[in-house]
């Protein structure tokens, strides 16, 4: 079994107070990873640890095979895909600019990257004619959710990360973009590790689960052990989504 | 004599220093946004620097236009009489709201853009120039109209250590308790300053992106 990335005793502090680990995890290749926890639990931290926009205070992170503090983190952050819940599209670039970025900053030709951005916008559900040339403010939170996940795809990157992808869209929203993100991980055989609070868009999601407290992963397992587990936080968070 | 009748028989002159005035403002705005935005963005990138630099501007700011040229005419190189050291006092003058509008816009920029930005693997310079410095640049260059708007102002005190510009019929007309000449210096300094106001305005909204 293929290991992306993996976390040899990784901590991460500020100001000597320890926000992360030390963790020890490996992500397999192929596997969406969703790491699940409270608000303040570390696992936004910990998914920065991966592209290197937070290093290690202490042990290692590897990403295929290579220490985050040793590869180019440019050329490290170009080969995952990132998506963040504020979306964090480019304001003042149309939908194609924010798509093709990557590529144009990977200097593809125009005709490429003009090719690929319409096929991923095709992807992810956006007619290219109608799409391609608004801005960002322009779409609905859920347009503009596919048009981030299309982005991170761009360069068809092994990895992608994402923090809460959809966590601002509504609920209906929501499931369609859940459902469309699992069919299309599938097909597209990526590594995924997915950052949520959502108990239900963890189980959907998920092939393992990494349940995180206080910094510390409190377990690591696949979902149906998930739905098991009698450890002590796993259960007291299952019971707190049961009783809302 | 009335007003009108000064201003045609005086067109030549008055025109003349209309020139002069507004090469005064051109030089020191242009000289002052050259220097000023690169340490605006300094400042974004060493928060340290920021409030000396913000203060050293400020401070700056406070001080009386004339007693500033009276200061600097002592000075070598950078002093003396002429429009030279006018120059240099309307640069003074010009730098705090441009470092300001600098560092306000950039630092104003969506943490989540920014974020997204590195996580995509752009360099400093590529998030500078393609994600800060476009989105910066309405605010950026409020500040650039600002310091503009106000040299016209300041640049009228210059003729007091010999540097030209409107100023002269100012200062000529107080002298001389000649309302027509005061105003010959007031009135085209005014328009000037509505002028500039008004063009760098449309350069301003042609630059956001949120008009397109």
């Amino acid at each position: 079994m293929e290991i992306a990335v993996a976390f040899q005793a990784a901590a991460f502090h500020i100001n000597g107070r320890c926000i992360v680990g030390p963790l020890e995890l490996d992500v397999r290749r192929g596997e969406r990873l969703v790491l699940l926890g409270r608000s303040g639990s570390g696992k936004t931290t910990t998914l920065r640890l991966i592209n290197a926009l937070v290093l290690p205070t202490a042990g290692t992170v590897l990403v295929s095979g290579t220490a985050t503090t040793d590869w180019d983190v440019v050329r490290l952050r170009r080969s995952i895909g990132y998506v963040i819940q504020e979306v964090g599209l480019f304001p003042h670039f149309t939908v194609a600019q924010n798509v093709g970025l990557v590529p144009r900053l990977e200097e593809w030709t125009a005709e490429r990257i003009e090719t690929r951005v319409a096929e991923l916008l095709r992807l992810v559900g956006l007619e290219p004619h109608r799409f391609a040339t608004r801005l960002p403010h322009e779409l609905s939170g859920g347009q503009r959710q596919r048009v981030g996940l299309a982005r991170a795809l761009a360069a068809d990157p092994p990895l992608l990360l994402c923090d809460e992808p959809f966590g601002a869209v509504d609920p209906i929203t929501r499931a369609d973009l859940q459902r469309e993100f699992r069919v299309l991980t599938d097909e597209l055989d990526k590594t995924v590790v997915f950052v949520t609070h959502d108990l239900d868009e963890a189980m959907l999601l998920g092939d393992r689960i990494a349940f995180m407290e206080k910094g510390a992963l409190a377990f690591l397992g696949d979902t149906a052990e998930f739905r098991r587990t009698d450890l002590e936080p796993v259960r007291s968070f299952r019971e707190a989504r049961e009783l809302s | 004599m009335s007003f009108l009748e000064f201003l045609v028989a005086n067109r030549g002159e008055i025109w003349l220093r209309t020139v002069e005035h507004l090469g005064l403002v051109a030089i020191s705005s242009a000289v002052a946004t050259a220097a000023g935005v690169p340490l605006g963005i300094w400042l974004t990138r060493n928060e340290r620097v920021r409030t000396p630099i913000l203060g050293v501007a400020n401070v700056v700011q406070t001080i009386p236009s004339l007693a500033l040229f009276g200061f600097l005419i002592p000075l070598p190189f950078i002093g003396g009489i002429g429009a030279r050291t006018a120059i240099v006092a309307l640069v003074l003058y010009a730098l705090l709201p441009i470092i300001r509008n600098t560092y306000t816009g950039i630092s104003g920029v969506d943490a989540s853009v920014r974020d997204a930005a590195r996580g995509m693997g752009m360099t400093d310079r590529q998030l500078l120039r393609m994600v800060e410095l476009p989105l910066a640049a309405p605010v950026m260059l409020t500040g650039i109209r600002v310091a503009t708007v106000i040299g016209v102002g300041i640049a009228t005190i210059a003729a007091a250590i010999g540097a030209g510009g409107l100023g002269v019929f100012i200062f000529s007309g107080v002298a001389m308790v000649n309302n027509n000449q005061i105003l010959a210096g007031a009135v085209p300094a005014a328009l000037l300053a509505l002028l500039v106001d008004g063009g760098l305005h449309l350069v301003e909204k042609r630059l956001d992106w949120r008009s397109r």
